[in-house]
């Protein structure tokens, strides 16, 4: 597979917002594309500027092999998915969906057999006549499905297409996607600002921020490995831990100073040499806690801990913990319940502990990103930055 | 059941003292004008007794039927100049950045300062035969040295549509302040150009603006008559000059009045079809 829907150095500015910001990107053929990022971090600019309803400031869009920046939307072969659906009010849904193939000028009978088939697929042969108005909030989303695989685009541009609908009908819209990904096999570019929609849904993704792309990867690359501080805290909850790079271990492994812990046995895959400073990003799930110290290996981190805050969520526990003058948050996974066990309280001693290759070192760490991350509840009179610095 | 009834009859109080008001101010009257017509008149311009058909027949003439097909002409050309012009003008209006839409929607509201008949006047100065755009149209060899720029039905048309411009422009410009230009995108998405996009999608969604416009251009310009009266001459005279010409010249009120009845039907007749048409299509039918 070779890249199918390329943007080159495309640049746009609204004003004085730089949307997007010298951005690269590649999308393969018939792959399930996400663009993930926050609120006004320039992915629908990009999504725009994929349909035609944006010029880039600067920078090429190509769409199989042609350079289709100059080219207005009636002539792109890519359709979009509306957040709003904006289906047409006056038309029904049968005209609605043929209203592609009638601009088109293509035979009635043409558009009579493909309008039936779209019908099917989005199983509404019996809602035809009826008016958008008249259709429930995932109806209208078929129907906007409809219309725009009818044009058979190479690319379907999909903004934020399940934003409107609650979460039941979400998760049936979700699985309902993905099955007309595999059946139509076309090129799907995804905009969202959910993660769980991105995670499951696409072959990769790219998480935006302010203009640019933070990291290109598959789900579980941007999960495991994130390179920056903001696609750490957006993706997930981590936590986040600063320090410097003391000595060498084996090649494969350092050790780092965090806080006033000498010796933080971490993975380095980025080489880096004593003095270096580094940021780790250590996800909640990854840390154990436990009453007992547990037996551990070289490679492991084990450190004491007060538990300062814990949420029980069914079948898990979110703890939050203050070791060496940190706050961590640790994630517990509950595999079997002990009636006689004695839970872990507030205000227990504890200990936790991670493997060296569990924290992953960033390239880049920007602070504000810590906002991102979940906070424990706030209790009366306690500062509002009072998490791990 | 009871709570039901009493709604219904609080909406009848309610609706009592318009309807009240209608009758008493719109429906007697236009009633009294209906029976006038079929009243022989007397010789000192008043109405004499009995009833007689021979006001209506009388309408069975030439010169009415040129002038009713005139009046019919110029009302529908006129209606039609304005929606042309005003659609793009309401479009552009609900597009246009905050500050310059209340700027211009200023520039249209402000000729209404000024006194209609006054403004009516301006434009006979304007289109004097000694007048500037007179002069230059003819220097420039655009019209004939001989040829009026007053005094004939282009005339009137002009400033029928000068005057009824604003009132096109307004609903057009509220239909498309509710638009949703989303749409637009959508359809050009789909493969529609631009003028496809406006024409099957934009017209269709301000479709109730587009009605109400055409109601607010061609009933009052089809009843026209101080327009006509000062600009038109005897070749733009239509049926309210010849119905003002029946009362206060001829003194012939059953006259006036049978040509009033014409003019009434003929405003009827398009408002009925419209109310019809819309209920037959939507559910809630309303002009606005």
């Amino acid at each position: 597979m070779s890249e199918f829907l390329e943007f080159r150095n495309v640049s746009k500015r609204f004003g004085t917002i730089q949307a997007v910001d010298s951005v690269s990107l590649e999308i393969k053929k018939g792959e399930f594309f996400s663009l993930l990022g926050p609120s006004g971090c320039g992915k629908t600019t990009m999504l725009r500027l994929a349909a035609g309803f944006e010029h880039p400031d600067a920078g090429r869009v190509i769409l199989d092999g042609e350079d289709i920046t100059d080219l207005p939307p009636n002539k792109r072969k890519v359709n979009t998915i509306f957040q709003s659906y904006a289906l047409f009010p006056h038309l029904t849904v049968w005209e609605n969906i043929a209203f592609g193939l009638r601009v088109a000028k293509r035979t009635k009978r043409d558009i009579e057999t493909e309008v039936e088939t779209m019908l099917r697929l989005i199983r509404m042969g019996d809602q035809a006549h009826k008016k958008p108005d008249q259709l429930s909030g995932g109806q209208k989303q078929r129907v906007a499905i409809a219309r725009a695989l009818i044009n058979k685009p190479q690319v379907l541009l999909l903004d934020e297409p399940l934003a409107a609908l609650d979460l039941k009908l979400r998760q049936r819209m979700l699985i309902e996607l993905d099955m007309i990904h595999d059946q139509v096999g076309i090129t799907f570019l995804y905009v969202t600002h959910d993660q769980g929609e991105a995670m499951s849904l696409s072959d990769r993704i790219a998480v935006m921020d302010s203009g640019r792309i933070e990291q290109v990867g598959s789900p579980a690359e941007i999960y495991e490995t994130p390179r920056t501080s903001f696609v750490a805290a957006f993706i997930g909850d981590t936590n986040f831990l600063e320090g410097e790079v003391t000595s060498l271990v084996d090649g494969e492994y350092c050790q780092v100073r965090i806080a006033d812990i000498p010796d933080v046995i971490c993975f380095n895959d980025k080489t880096m040499k004593p003095g270096n400073p580094v940021y780790l990003s250590i996800r909640p799930e990854k840390i154990h806690i436990s009453r007992d110290r547990p037996e551990g290996t070289r490679l492991q981190n084990i450190l004491p801990a007060v538990v300062e805050d814990m949420i029980y969520l069914g079948s898990t526990t979110k703890y939050w913990v203050r070791t060496h003058g940190l706050r961590v948050q640790v994630l517990r996974q509950h595999f079997r319940f002990f009636l006689d066990e004695k839970p872990i309280r507030w205000n227990d001693d504890v200990w936790i502990w991670w493997h060296g290759d569990d924290g992953f070192m960033l390239d880049r760490f920007c602070a504000g990103d810590e906002h991102l991350v979940s906070r424990p509840p706030q209790k009366v009179g306690e500062s509002e930055d009072d998490g791990p610095s | 059941m009871r709570e039901k009834r009493r709604r219904k009859i609080q909406e009848a109080l309610f609706s009592l003292p318009s309807l009240l008001w209608l009758s008493l101010f719109f429906i007697v009257p236009t009633l009294f004008v209906f029976a006038v017509a079929l009243r022989p008149a007397n010789p000192y311009g008043g109405i004499a007794p009995g009833w007689t058909w021979a006001n209506i027949r009388s309408l069975v003439n030439p010169n009415y039927l040129a002038v009713a097909w005139r009046t019919v002409w110029i009302s529908v050309l006129s209606t039609f100049i304005c929606i042309v012009l005003a659609v793009p003008i309401g479009y552009y209006l609900a597009r246009v950045s905050a500050k310059w839409k209340n700027v211009f929607l200023m520039l249209i509201i402000v000729p209404f300062w000024t006194n209609f008949l006054i403004r009516v006047f301006a434009w006979k100065v304007l289109l004097h035969p000694e007048g500037a755009i007179k002069k230059i149209l003819a220097f420039s060899g655009l019209i004939s040295p001989q040829a009026s720029l007053l005094y004939n039905a282009g005339a009137v048309v002009l400033i029928t549509v000068y005057t009824f411009l604003p009132f096109t422009i307004l609903p057009l410009y509220a239909a498309a302040e509710k638009f949703d230009f989303q749409l637009l995108e959508a359809a050009r998405d789909l493969g529609a150009r631009r003028l496809q996009a406006f024409a099957k999608v934009f017209l269709p969604g301000i479709r109730r603006g587009l009605v109400t416009a055409v109601l607010f251009v061609f009933i009052p310009a089809l009843g026209s008559y101080v327009i006509p009266d000062i600009v038109g001459g005897p070749g733009g005279e239509m049926l309210g000059n010849k119905i003002a010409q029946r009362v206060f010249v001829d003194r012939n009120l059953p006259q006036a009045g049978a040509l009033s009845v014409v003019l009434i039907l003929s405003v009827l007749a398009p408002m009925v079809a419209v109310l019809i048409l819309q209920r037959k299509r939507e559910r809630p039918a309303s002009l606005l």
